[in-house]
């Protein structure tokens, strides 16, 4: 039974001898990244609780350029980088420890790129309209009260 | 025996079921498949979840504030460590789990038994630690006011600490006095047999308000977040009236119905998610179980493949997968 494994994870920059070792290797990575959200959660630093940019002013070019950097615009950094740090975990458990990243090519994108595309739809449309009714809510003539 | 490895003179041939196109047999391509359909199941509850939260983002209860609790420490307010416990408990268990498969591979029942064994244990103490939440959660911890128009009132005062000021929550039975009710619990057994009512509060409004009077030095929280991301604490005179006209309902603990610790839709959410990732989890334990028993039985051995022991991992990485999510969005965010 002659398992071929890939043994390299971060572009090759880390190499493994073994299996077993790199999933040690990739636990102590794993521990690592909670470890650092547990810190920046406890901890919440104040520099990375207002957002890094301010929404552009303008036209079309300012709506696209609101779109393109929303992550940055709308979102607090605190939480931009604990979204991109579950994305991360997130990929090396499923490539080394769902051993993604020994199969096909053709497996491999016919189950993440449907999921990430999927999800990401159905991300973008509830939250957008999550912040609409927000919006309807809380507007100055809003029909909706529940201040009592 | 070979039902799931099985020779059947088909290979190499193009159709009889015998070719597998992806390089994975037929049992691990649909696990994989049917990862990705329960991954679009929870990642629906969590996008209902996150719609919920922009609805009301400027009154969603903080989840610092909710999850400060750790078994044996009472009285100790310590967010995160026990739920990043739970992750670290369920990261080690995954880890266990491929140690298991790496072993099936090199044909090593012994190595199998022993890390299939650690990862039930890993599981259990994950769900066990779930049941200890959730427990802690709905008794709750200071109770609250619910006035007429849903939202939730909470209650502290300003202490000094080191030269800094800051709000700390006081819980109701430290200020309020329970006097004697005639009000008694209704029950099917006392009346119409299809109506019955909740375990009463401890206190009445009207005694919330009574205790809120008689200690100059309490104020009351609303639901609002001000600009610092902190919720609004309101003036002594305001504090007095908001009770006193809108209070409501005396709410200690959550449920589906009530939470103490602001909206109710966020009990709604902990409780569906949290629960469905841990009935997966439970699931996750049983199956691994029966795997455990077929491994200490022989039956891959005999098969002369442990490609079971790996399909099942798929799963328990999955459900770990799935728990790094829940961590980060109900927790973290």
């Amino acid at each position: 039974m002659a398992h071929e494994h890939k043994l390299e994870i971060f572009q090759g920059l880390v190499k493994f001898k073994s299996n077993t070792q790199k999933i040690w290797g990739v636990l102590l990575f794993l521990t690592i990244v909670t470890a650092i959200e547990v810190v920046l959660g406890i901890y919440k630093p104040d520099v990375l609780a207002t957002a890094w940019m301010t929404p552009f002013e303008g036209g079309f070019l300012a709506t696209l350029g609101n779109i393109i950097f929303s992550g940055f615009i709308y979102m607090k950094p605190l939480n931009l980088i604990f979204i991109l740090l579950t994305i991360v975990k997130a990929y090396y458990i499923t490539w080394d420890f769902m051993h993604m990243r020994d199969e096909t090519k053709a497996l491999r994108r016919m189950v993440v790129w449907t999921a990430v595309f999927l999800i990401c739809y159905l991300i973008f449309i509830l939250l957008q309209e999550g912040g609409y009714v927000f919006d309807v809510y809380n507007t100055d003539d809003a029909l909706i009260k529940n201040d009592f | 025996m070979d039902t799931t490895v099985a020779n059947t003179g088909t290979e190499g041939k193009a159709w009889g079921g015998g070719n597998k196109p992806l390089k994975a047999s037929y049992g691990k391509m649909m696990m994989w498949f049917f990862i990705v359909s329960d991954a679009l199941t929870f990642s629906g509850f969590l996008a209902a979840y996150g719609f919920s939260r922009f609805k009301f983002i400027d009154s969603w209860p903080i989840a610092d504030e909710v999850f400060t609790h750790v078994p044996f420490l009472h009285g100790q307010e310590l967010p995160m460590i026990y739920v990043a416990f739970m992750t670290f408990i369920l990261i080690m268990s995954s880890v266990t789990m491929v140690l298991a498969v790496d072993a099936g591979h090199h044909m090593n029942k012994a190595k199998v038994t022993i890390y299939m064994f650690l990862t039930i244990i890993g599981g259990a103490i994950f769900v066990g630690s779930q049941a200890w939440e959730w427990a802690t959660f709905i008794k709750g911890d200071y109770g609250a006011i619910q006035t007429k128009g849903g939202n939730i009132l909470q209650f502290g005062e300003y202490v000094e600490h080191d030269g800094e000021t800051k709000f700390e929550r006081i819980a109701l039975a430290d200020f309020v006095t329970a006097e004697a009710k005639d009000r008694t619990q209704h029950q099917r057994k006392s009346g119409l047999w299809f109506s019955s009512e909740g375990t009463l509060p401890t206190y009445t409004v009207a005694e919330v308000t009574k205790g809120l009077e008689s200690h100059s030095n309490i104020l009351v929280r609303t639901q609002i977040i001000n600009d610092e991301g902190e919720k609004t604490v309101l003036s002594r005179e305001e504090s007095i009236n908001q009770i006193k006209n809108n209070g409501k309902l005396v709410v200690e603990g959550a449920n589906l119905h009530v939470n103490e610790y602001g909206t109710s839709l966020f009990a709604d959410f902990f409780f569906f998610i949290t629960g469905f990732h841990g009935f997966h989890v439970f699931s996750g334990v049983v199956i691994n179980i029966i795997i455990f028993f077929n491994v200490i039985l022989g039956t891959y051995e005999r098969r002369g493949s442990y490609e079971m022991v790996e399909k099942v991992g798929l799963y328990w990485h999955f459900v770990d997968l799935v728990w790094v999510f829940v961590f980060t969005f109900f927790y973290l965010v």
